[in-house]
């Protein structure tokens, strides 16, 4: 059993590819309970920050460290991509296979996915391939799966970008849900209105600096630099 | 026109009136190929999925050298086999030339860079897919290329398929290292082979019917068997 594994540390993290520096550097803490929410125009860097928060990034400066061993944090962490990865699977086998990872066995591993189907309104689709789905439906398999392992902290890359009101409704409340029970939700989007429903926190980055952020109320009522205000008012960057 | 017309009708005699010579040689055929088939895809389908995930220093060259393989040729094979067995050769020992056993290592080594080569090319593109989803979830190397086969499975069946394809008509390696020998080694192709330099074209015709009746008929039962058109997908 692993013990909590917050506070996460950035500590002066920089990513660069092919000399260019897409991140960094910077520092951050996540802490406690509630949703953070990264905030930023496109190619601010909101996606490598998850990334390299997750460890699916190769820093190049700094440390990103947990309160206890990186490698035990692996199964208390889950990330849900911008496109969702599907699985050549169907829909409960998909989201059991985390599980399986973990050497449950199949039956039990089905059981607790068909669990985490229902959570998210899937119930009634267990037997169908994940490819199968509609574009919010495949969405809420890939947040199902991430949670299946009940994880303590859930990286989120725009997870609404490409849905309807309907179905981005259907995963804040989820989401919702998700963060009554525990899990410490990282999130990014692109969305202010999306950002001030959920957010107890947030950052806002800017050319992959982290320029501006704090307590989501503090920031969406009073942001401190030019950049972030103008995001928050809709204003397009030159 | 007329020895094909004649060996088809010959072809369908020998089906019908189940001719024992035909059916021991069709069934030593399928022993052969499908033993062969086993074994190479046992070893060339993780070892393309191996070679999809990994990345090393000689990795393009064994890309390379692999698929410069599959184009083997199988008289060369033969031969080296031969040698091999042969009882002056190092492993003459063995006592497995002019045996199916001979004729399967030399079927094996024909097709196993096939059945690598175009599983690597399949397991590459589902890798490139799954890449970010199986390091999020930490996986092992050994779970990650288990995963990769299981859901590529249709897709690795095919490359299994054209290593049987190309084992099932293979003549010049097992002609060499099995001799052909009636009641031993003889196979449809060889059979084919032996009938055709006799001037017996209508039944070597008849049995390059059956022949290519057995492969259509192998692949129509495998693609139903995995329900390969069941999700449009895959």
């Amino acid at each position: 059993m692993v013990g909590p594994i917050l506070p996460l540390r950035a500590e002066s993290i920089r990513v660069a590819r092919g000399g260019k520096t897409l991140l960094g550097p910077l520092s951050l803490e996540i802490a406690g309970e509630g949703v953070t929410i990264v905030l930023g125009p496109n190619g601010s860097g909101k996606t490598t920050l998850l990334r390299a928060l997750h460890g699916l990034e190769r820093l190049r400066e700094g440390a990103v460290r947990w309160a206890v061993p990186e490698p035990e944090t692996r199964s208390q962490q889950a990330f849900v991509f911008q496109a969702p990865i599907l699985m050549r699977r169907s829909v409960v086998d998909s989201i059991a296979y985390p599980l399986l990872l973990d050497g449950l066995l199949r039956g039990e591993a089905r059981a607790r996915a068909a669990d985490a189907a229902e959570a998210v309104g899937l119930g009634g689709r267990l037997a169908l391939q994940a490819t199968d789905l509609s574009g919010g439906e495949k969405q809420k398999l890939a947040i199902a799966r991430a949670l299946v392992r009940r994880p303590q902290i859930l990286f989120l890359d725009e997870p609404c970008a490409n849905l309807d009101g309907r179905a981005t409704r259907e995963i804040e409340a989820i989401l919702a849900t998700v963060r009554e029970q525990g899990t410490r939700i990282v999130m990014s989007t692109h969305n202010v209105g999306q950002a001030r429903r959920m957010a107890d926190e947030a950052v806002f980055l800017f050319d992959g600096r982290l320029i501006d952020g704090g307590k989501a109320s503090d920031f969406f009522d009073t942001p401190q630099t030019p950049e972030a205000r103008a995001h928050l008012q809709g204003d397009l960057f030159p | 026109m007329n020895d094909i017309l004649t060996g088809m009708i010959e072809a369908v005699r020998l089906i019908l009136t189940l001719d024992p010579t035909l059916i021991e040689i069709s069934l030593r055929s399928l022993e052969v190929t499908v033993s062969a088939t086993l074994i190479a895809s046992a070893i060339g389908l993780p070892l393309g999925a191996w070679l999809a995930i990994n990345r090393f220093r000689a990795r393009r060259a064994v890309i390379a050298l692999l698929n410069a393989l599959m184009g083997l040729p199988p008289v060369v094979v033969g031969l080296l086999v031969y040698v091999m067995l042969s009882r002056s050769g190092p492993l003459g020992v063995l006592g497995l030339l002019f045996t199916t056993k001979a004729m399967i290592i030399a079927q094996v080594i024909i097709i196993t860079p096939i059945i690598a080569s175009i599983s690597h090319q399949a397991i590459r593109e589902l890798w490139a897919a799954y890449h970010d989803l199986l390091i999020s979830l930490n996986t092992t190397r050994w779970q990650r290329i288990k995963a990769l086969l299981w859901d590529g499975r249709r897709a690795l069946l095919t490359a299994s398929l054209a290593g049987f394809g190309r084992a099932i008509g293979e003549v010049g390696a097992i002609m060499i290292v099995g001799g052909n020998i009636d009641n031993a080694t003889r196979v449809l192709t060889t059979a084919i082979a032996l009938e055709t330099g006799k001037g017996n074209f209508a039944l070597a015709l008849a049995l390059g019917f059956i022949l290519i009746a057995l492969a259509i008929a192998v692949n129509l039962a495998l693609h139903l068997l995995s329900k390969t058109e069941r999700n449009s997908l895959w």
